[in-house]
């Protein structure tokens, strides 16, 4: 019964009047702050943090004093052809995930926006992908494509298709695979996305659109795609940056290999920092990569600036 | 929604095509897990286990320490949902209330946490926890967990509190209901839900996490279960297909259960209020 006392005590203000101006209110910090300090102390502050350690030349079990070298880790990395290398599949990778899994996931809502049976499960099965640790998506994949009992060459197999082989140590087929693996973990974030857009768009513009005559792809580029359109945007921005800055699915399928194929920019800053502990350099990795996720976001802003919506 | 019976004969061979390519991993983790170690070096096993086994579970359960795990990634979830739900709600409350700059920097925030890259926050937060004395210890992982689930319970929580309509906590202070009494009786149950509903996400957010918990826990019996399935994977990247299997299996069980549970309110509620806004 503590709250009811505690209420006595604002019942001695004059009753206010539904919208009356409040006077400025200090009883909000005591509602903010329990969330402010733990993201001031164990996030925004780290961040800070993180972007001066790529000024310096920290190490993991070092005794030396910790040095500010300015911008020599940044001129390092420009040399460091591994770097780069890992920095193209990252971008290879980004992309190659996001472009197929927007247009499958595209369809799949379509499909799952109609009256079919069977769209329960769908949906469903839709969201396991999504449910799973990453680790374990990771796991499954890996017994997918297992060169001796994995089903997909099993099923090549009885189709005929020749034996198979061993996907993910293949140096031209690692990539791709991986790729297959990042577009299904992700599809399902993506189709509720769509699935939620769909459902905003009105549903009378649609009929209307179909007593004129307009065909189903007609209708779709008039009707469904304006309205979706911000959805659409918003969620491949996203994506693009989710995917950029993965590393458990790939650390569990192949830790980078075969020979640094699928070693994306996350898994590089990893190990140089906690296999060879140099933390400075990692953060100057961290820092480029996070100019390359700014561009990304200044691009969405422009487009949505551009195209004058309201996301 | 008319169809011809051409295109709706396609839409459900398109239907069949996503049922399979989206289940078929899955199904392929629980038939691996069954199969007895006979049939899984065949050399070409079916399906179906022929002789379905409950082997791989118990060898799992020998060769990792599966039952600590779990009870480490429950730890860190609960206590990771529980902490964050309970400081979020009160600063998504001011957040969807009010248009202070103090509200519009937390969204801000949000937006920007979701971009950038782990790795420039855990280096120096592994230096910070050292220092602490909480490398290698759950209370620390719990912490950052915390921080790792607050941006999208604010998120998620800003729209559960926009959808309460303030007339009606304006209507409970006309009838001379203090803040707190307005909240308490007003807000608080109709929020309840969307609070349940972030706190069981914030859950299974944790209880998946990898990547901190790879880098801050050491000790093997103090690893979250994420962690320990990778042990399964040896060196060399070779595997015991079984257990590996089973291991999985049991790994996702929660979520799928806590998804399950809360997948409308992700549907309806999380995207169309995170696209919106």
């Amino acid at each position: 019964m503590t709250l009811a006392s505690a209420t006595s005590r604002p019942a001695g203000h004059a009753p206010r009047r539904g919208g009356a101006r409040r006077p400025p209110d200090h009883g909000a910090w005591f509602l903010v702050l329990p969330a402010l300090i733990p993201i001031l102390v164990l996030s925004v502050g780290p961040l800070l943090y993180g972007i001066a350690l790529a000024f310096t030349d920290s190490q993991s079990g070092r005794t030396a004093p910790t040095r500010w070298i300015g911008g020599l880790n940044f001129q390092d990395l420009l040399h460091d052809t591994l770097f780069w290398d890992s920095f193209r599949i990252g971008l290879l990778w980004a992309v190659g995930v996001t472009v197929p899994q927007f247009l499958l996931a595209l369809g799949l809502a379509l499909l799952l926006h109609q009256e079919l049976r069977f769209r329960w499960l769908a949906r469903a099965l839709a969201i396991v992908p999504w449910a799973m640790p990453e680790v374990v998506v990771g796991i499954i994949w890996r017994l997918v494509y297992n060169p001796d009992a994995g089903v997909l060459n099993e099923t090549l197999h009885d189709l005929g298709l020749g034996d198979g082989r061993d996907w993910l140590s293949g140096l031209g087929t690692a990539l791709p695979a991986v790729i297959v693996v990042g577009v299904w973990a992700g599809m399902p974030q993506t189709t509720v996305a769509l699935l939620a857009g769909l459902q905003n768009t009105p549903r009378e513009l649609h009929e209307a659109a179909a007593m004129d005559g307009a065909g189903a792809w007609r209708r779709f580029l008039t009707v469904t795609w304006p309205a979706l359109r911000p959805v659409a945007l918003a969620i491949t921005a996203l994506n693009l940056i989710w995917n950029f800055n993965s590393f458990a699915l790939v650390y569990v399928l192949t830790n980078g290999g075969p020979g640094g194929r699928t070693r994306l920019p996350m898994l590089f800053a990893y190990e140089e920092a906690f296999r060879y502990g140099q933390f400075g350099y990692a953060a100057a990795m961290g820092c480029v990569m996070v100019a390359v996720i700014s561009v990304i976001l200044a691009i969405r802003l422009a487009v949505r600036l551009g195209g004058g919506e309201d996301t | 929604m008319r169809a011809g019976k051409g295109a709706r004969a396609g839409q459900y061979i398109a239907l069949l095509g996503y049922l399979v390519f989206l289940g078929f991993p899955f199904l392929w983790l629980i038939s691996t897990a069954f199969k007895p170690a006979r049939e899984l070096a065949a050399l070409h096993p079916g399906w179906i286990p022929r002789h379905p086994t409950l082997a791989n579970f118990r060898q799992a359960f020998d060769e990792q320490p599966l039952l600590h795990a779990a009870l480490n990634s429950l730890f860190a979830a609960l206590g990771a949902a529980v902490i964050a739900v309970l400081i979020a709600t009160p600063m998504a409350y001011v957040m969807a209330r009010r248009r202070t700059p103090l509200a519009r920097a937390a969204t801000g925030w949000v937006v920007v946490s979701q971009a950038f890259p782990f790795v420039l926050v855990i280096i120096p937060l592994f230096l910070i926890l050292k220092n602490l004395h909480l490398i290698d210890s759950r209370a620390g992982l719990v912490m950052v967990y915390v921080v790792w689930a607050l941006p999208f319970a604010l998120w998620m929580l800003v729209g559960h509190v926009r959808a309460v309509p303030a007339e009606l906590e304006e209507a409970a202070a006309v009838d001379g209901a203090g803040r707190v009494r307005t909240l308490v009786s007003v807000t608080a149950p109709l929020l309840a839900p969307g609070i349940v509903a972030t706190a069981l996400f914030a859950f299974v957010s944790a209880w998946n996490e990898f990547f901190f918990a790879l880098v801050l826990l050491k000790t093997p019996r103090k690893q979250t279960l994420p962690v320990v399935l990778t042990h399964f994977i040896g060196a060399e990247g070779v595997a015991d297909l079984g257990p590996l299997a089973a291991a999985s299996f049991l790994a996702t069980l929660p979520s799928l259960v806590v998804f399950a549970v809360i997948q409308k309110r992700i549907t309806g509620g999380v995207f169309a209020g995170a696209v919106k806004s």
